[in-house]
């Protein structure tokens, strides 16, 4: 096949793998010698009760240790991830003595288990406590059934948050990735050394944290009335052209868009960076073709370039749309949500947060795992079809 | 490859190392470390050598405020052993609900907001100090008022250690020694004052009020001062209960009030517009820019810290009491004040606490200015100036005295409707329907 | 032929083709053109809050950053942000921190989650649907939601304000955006690659080790760069599992306490913006190498 475009897969593996079958042919014929099932069974609770055992012992190490915190790290570093390792391959070997058919039904779970395990306590679990908070009252002292939810749906504040929330919905992710893209293939275009820059430049705002994003467009948007110096690179811009200076983040609606601006900004960034890998591995094979059939830039672009990374696409938007969903940051630092800018996310931080209201917080956050679930869904046939 | 990242990796942790033994790093507490010959002769620990032990409390203030907190400790960590161990975080709000409902809660927490401090308090374990201080012992040490707003259905729950005067009105001192113009007594009179000031050619007043989030608080400073000079200290308290509604006269006359002087073009420096848009911190500053650009701004005490380097409080600024309105109301003073709560049952916890009500946990800072101490027995003569003794005297001489009334509601109104409701007025919209508003959220319970 | 193939001919074969570049003569500078404005407008804010670093509080609020490049060389400039923030007390301890949590936090989620997006993409087991559901819907999950809980939870076996703690916090937090992009790349992985390598007799794990990892190079390098940079800058997390105590302090919390207690020393952010973005973009540059090979393993049709 392409033994040139995947040398690792040859030379390597081969020889793994004679290396390999003799080994196990030695550990058959130890287990053939200690069949008796008294070891067996010793042997296969032995490995795993010490790996089990140095793990916690690093864990005790490391939660309540005086010892510097330079080597904390590093115990950190060599169990978290050797010991990952370890306990993988070392629950790996052991469900490799069962029999073949529980092998192969067990190890799966082997290579997902930990994950499950760390997900199940750190997201699943607050979720489902989340979902049981939205059904109580503020102090999650009372039942109090669908209340919440009626707020959610019906108070004429929620009416222009949900409308804000998706402005940024509909906007934010289609920008991005979009302007993503093209920036990704137009880059190609360039040589190495300027497309290099140009894509560091494009992702540098992701670099900065949300606190300097914030003071960084503070800067652009800041209002002083006509009259004034205007600190503000807009309002500097209009007043130059004789203009009478606005006060972006107040006037509404449209304050939303110079918000989700932001986040535009932000994001591109990641879709760029994403989908410029994607883009460089269409093989120049398929874009020959297209083109010695005499089809223009634009309609490779099209027809050839989009078909042929649509999982990436998909994955990019439902990435850039979940974090839209979920980051409040931006609103909360520069409006914390005044003047009609909202957004589901924002709101819900104020409820759990600053009013303390439980009940209404955990209902936005469980509006948002609905509002979710078509992309769940578009994802489950990609995941589908991949298989084919 | 591998190796520039590793190198790179290594050349700024190198950087890292070296800028960590570029400075001072704060040693294990030299205080109160040395061997003192006993630690039980103090007034706080009950007779008990309780030294090794640590208590450590959270708080909202960092950076100066905390250090200079950290050093009014220091006399109770050298009499008693014990170590004090302060965290401050300006996501105090949010920080403290995780941590009380986590399972986590500090030792004792520093309450910027009593409202906050009550609502902690309903949903956690707590001490109730009426167990541990007798009520003789707190009525010496506090005026009722500090006691009233500390106690929660019943209990003693806080004590408070800083107050802060928010009834100032801050003004351009050499300006009013030119031109003669004098400090107002009456509300009438500083209305009078700013019209003559126009006749001058001076912009009377800096109204500022942007704080990203926050925009609003300034108003509702206003209110609450205007409305206490209207209207009865128990109208104030019902307000703040939620007994008397937003839409009632009492508190609509005081935003029209308010708007008497917000609203008139001619009286605020850049007019409604720049109310909005800028920051509260920026509100005294056109008082000391060359020529000043307004006369008087009011705010409360913690604006010195937002002027420019250099300038001179008491000479280049000064502040006058914020005058009465309806002459019966009295001289009231509204102010805010941080309050200390306990969650740990243990014995020095308590001896902390003990420390705290007494004026000499907060001698260090008071010295530093800029602070002034609710306790009954801090001497005045510990301020350090003109300046700080003046607030404490106008806190003293206070005929009534309230809490800022934003931080005693509940946080959906006070720390939400309230704040959006004065913004939306501000804006220009009705006033009945922002009241009606702010109604409508207070939370049922 | 056709005038128009003829011409395309002509075209392909003038320009030496590099891989998938062919010279556009007579868009490029448009093109260029184009791709210059967007980066301009995307640098300049960023550059404003550089200038202003270099500037005093009362500038900065006095008059508008541009208004520099008049005044080149009579600007007042100023190095006081930087050296006010670079030594601060404990920001060396702090930086220090920043480092011990990030790099942890980056390398555990990854590990995990390879193991699992391989399972996912390439291993046949009852659930299999299910739980890939479960990841993409986790992802929308609010991570302030999980605070009180996973702090109760903390709080039973010690580890809130431990290092432990928060490693295994931004594990959890990052793991459903770790996985899912994985996925998404192993699982583009031509079929052809992992049956062969199943027909040679190599066991999962060995297919894993030996085949998908190294293939999967650039997923794990961008994932990486992001779950650091996002590690680097968080302060919630750090707030709530590392705790407020100094000497667990790291950079962005550091900062936050420099502004002060009411915000009047933000004029910290502007140059403190700056020194916290160096680390975040000397990991991207490092791990940039991996972008541009033959990601997304192209299509291998025979």
């Amino acid at each position: 096949m392409n033994a040139g475009r995947f040398p690792c897969l040859h030379p390597s593996l081969i020889q793994k793998e004679i290396f390999m079958a003799s080994i196990s042919k030695k550990n058959n014929r130890i287990f053939e010698i200690f069949a008796a099932t008294p070891v067996r069974i010793l042997i296969s609770l032995v490995v795993p009760t010490i790996t089990f055992l140095v793990l916690r012992w690093s864990f005790i190490y490391m939660r309540d240790s005086e010892a510097s915190k330079f080597l904390i790290g590093i115990v950190a570093l060599t169990v978290g991830v050797g010991g990952v390792w370890v306990l993988y391959a070392a629950t790996d070997n052991l469900v490799g003595i069962f029999p073949v058919r529980l092998r192969d039904t067990l190890r799966p779970f082997v290579f997902v288990g930990p994950a499950v395990v760390v997900l199940l306590f750190y997201i699943v679990f607050p979720a489902l406590r989340t979902i049981w908070l939205s059904f109580l009252n503020r102090t999650s002292t009372e039942f109090v059934g669908l209340k919440n939810y009626a707020f959610v749906f019906t108070d004429p504040e929620m009416f222009i948050v949900m409308r804000n929330t998706l402005f940024w919905v509909l906007v934010v992710p289609f920008v991005a990735v979009s302007l993503g893209l093209i920036i990704a293939v137009m880059a190609d275009r360039l040589k190495p050394s300027a497309e290099k820059i140009v894509k560091s430049l494009i992702f540098l705002p992701m670099a900065i944290s949300f606190v300097g994003a914030s003071v960084i467009w503070r800067f652009v948007y800041f209002y002083q009335p006509a009259g004034y110096d205007q600190i503000g690179l807009l309002n500097a811009i209009i007043t130059m052209f004789g203009g009478e200076p606005i006060a972006w983040l107040i006037i509404r609606p449209w304050n939303n868009f110079f918000l989700l601006l932001i986040m535009i900004w932000l994001q591109t960034g990641f879709a760029m960076v994403i989908q410029s890998a994607a883009v460089k591995g269409v093989p120049s094979s398929l874009l020959e073709a297209a083109r010695i059939d005499g089809a223009g830039e634009i309609r490779i672009f099209f027809n050839v370039t989009i078909p042929y990374i649509k999982g990436t696409i998909l994955t990019v938007m439902t990435t850039i749309l979940f974090m839209v969903l979920k980051i409040f940051d931006i609103v909360y630092v520069m409006t914390s949500g005044n003047y009609d800018t909202g957004i589901v996310a924002s709101r819900m931080y104020q409820e759990a947060f600053i009013f303390r209201n439980n009940g209404r917080g955990s209902a936005l956050a469980v509006f948002l795992f609905i509002v979710v679930i078509p992309f769940m869904i578009r994802n489950i046939s990609q995941l589908r079809e991949n298989r084919r | 490859m591998k190796k520039l990242l590793f190198v790179l990796l290594g050349l700024t942790l190198v950087v890292g190392f070296v800028l960590t033994g570029c400075q001072k790093e704060e040693a294990a507490e030299e205080a109160g470390m040395e061997s003192k010959a006993s630690y039980t002769q103090n007034e706080w620990t009950d007779g008990e050598d309780l030294s090794g032990k640590t208590v450590n409390i959270f708080g909202a203030f960092v950076d100066e405020d905390a250090k200079r907190f950290e050093a009014s400790m220091v006399p109770f960590e050298e009499a008693t052993g014990i170590e004090i161990e302060y965290e401050g975080s300006g996501d105090f709000e949010a920080l403290i609900t995780v941590r009380t409902e986590g399972g986590d809660p500090p030792d004792v927490a520093a309450f910027p907001q009593p409202g906050l401090m009550q609502d902690v308090v309903s949903r956690t374990d707590h001490i109730n100090l009426s167990d541990w201080f007798d009520s003789s012992y707190m009525k010496n040490q506090y005026n009722q008022s500090w006691l009233d707003l500390a106690t929660y259905k019943g209990e003693m729950v806080g004590v408070w250690y800083r107050a802060s005067v928010k009834s100032l009105v801050w003004y351009a001192k050499p300006i009013f020694e030119a031109e003669g113009y004098e400090i107002p007594q009456t509300w009438d009179e500083m209305l009078a004052l700013s019209d003559q000031m126009i006749a001058d050619g001076y912009i009377p007043w800096s109204i500022t009020m942007e704080s990203s989030g926050a925009t609003g608080w300034v108003a509702t400073d206003w209110m609450e001062d205007i409305l206490l000079r209207t209207a009865p200290p128990e109208k104030y308290d019902q307000w703040v209960a939620g007994e008397l509604p937003f839409s009632s006269p009492e508190v609509k006359r005081a935003a029209e009030v308010m708007g008497d002087i917000w609203f008139n073009e001619d009286y605020v420096l850049g007019g409604r517009n720049s109310i909005l848009t800028v920051p509260f911190g920026d509100g005294a500053t056109p008082l000391v820019q060359d020529p000043p650009k307004a006369l008087m701004h009011r705010q409360a005490s913690f604006i010195t810290a937002f002027l420019p380097e250099g300038t001179k409080v008491g000479e280049d600024i000064d502040y006058f009491y914020l005058p009465l309105i309806d002459e019966e109301e009295g001289k009231p003073v509204l102010g805010a004040g941080d309050c200390f709560t306990a969650f740990t049952d243990k014995a020095e916890t308590k001896a902390v606490m003990k420390y705290l009500t007494q004026g000499i946990s907060t001698k260090a800072w008071l010295q530093s200015g800029g602070f002034v101490s609710p306790h009954n027995d801090t001497p005045i003569d510990w301020y350090p100036t003109v300046v700080d003794r003046g607030y404490a005297e106008i806190l003293q001489n206070a005929d009534t005295f309230r809490f800022d009334a934003s931080d005693l509601m509940p946080g959906q109104v006070g720390a939400g409707s309230f704040w959006k409701g004065m913004v939306d007025y501000v804006s220009g919209e009705d006033l009945d329907e922002v009241m009606m508003k702010i109604d409508n959220s207070w939370p049922e319970e | 032929m056709s005038n128009k193939t003829k011409n395309n001919q002509a075209i392909t074969q003038s320009t030496p083709s590099k891989k998938s570049r062919p010279a556009l003569h007579i868009r490029s500078w448009t093109m260029r053109l184009v791709l210059f404005l967007i980066v301009l407008i995307w640098t300049v804010p960023t550059l404003g809050l550089l200038i202003s670093s270099f500037r005093s509080p009362e500038a900065i609020s006095a008059t508008g950053w541009w208004t520099v490049f008049g005044r080149l060389f009579h600007a007042e400039w100023t190095m006081q942000n930087y050296v006010s923030v670079l030594f601060a007390d404990f920001m060396g301890l702090a930086f220090m921190n920043s480092i011990l949590v990030s790099i942890p936090s980056t390398v555990i989620p990854i590990t995990i989650a390879a193991f699992a997006a391989y399972a996912i993409a390439w291993m046949n087991f009852p659930g299999r649907e299910a739980i890939f559901v479960m990841i993409v819907g986790l992802l929308v999950v609010p991570l302030q939601m999980a605070l009180i809980p996973v702090l109760k939870i903390y709080t039973t076996y010690q580890l809130n304000g431990t290092y432990l703690g928060i490693w295994l916090a931004h594990t959890g937090f990052g793991l459903p955006l770790a996985t899912y992009l994985l996925f998404g790349y192993i699982s583009s992985i031509p079929k052809e690659i992992i049956e062969s390598a199943h027909a040679d007799g190599a066991t999962p794990w060995m297919s894993f080790t030996r085949l998908v990892l190294p293939l999967s190079k650039p997923a794990i390098a961008s994932f990486a760069i992001f779950q650091f940079m996002w590690v680097w800058n968080d302060l919630l997390v750090a707030l709530v599992f590392l705790g407020t105590k100094k000497e667990n302090a790291l950079v962005t919390t550091r900062l936050a306490e420099m502004v002060g207690s009411r915000g009047q020393d933000w004029h910290v952010l502007t140059s403190g913006a700056f020194l916290t973005m160096i680390m975040p973009l000397i990991i991207f540059f490092s791990l940039q190498r991996y972008f541009v090979r033959g990601m997304m393993a192209g299509s291998v049709k025979g």
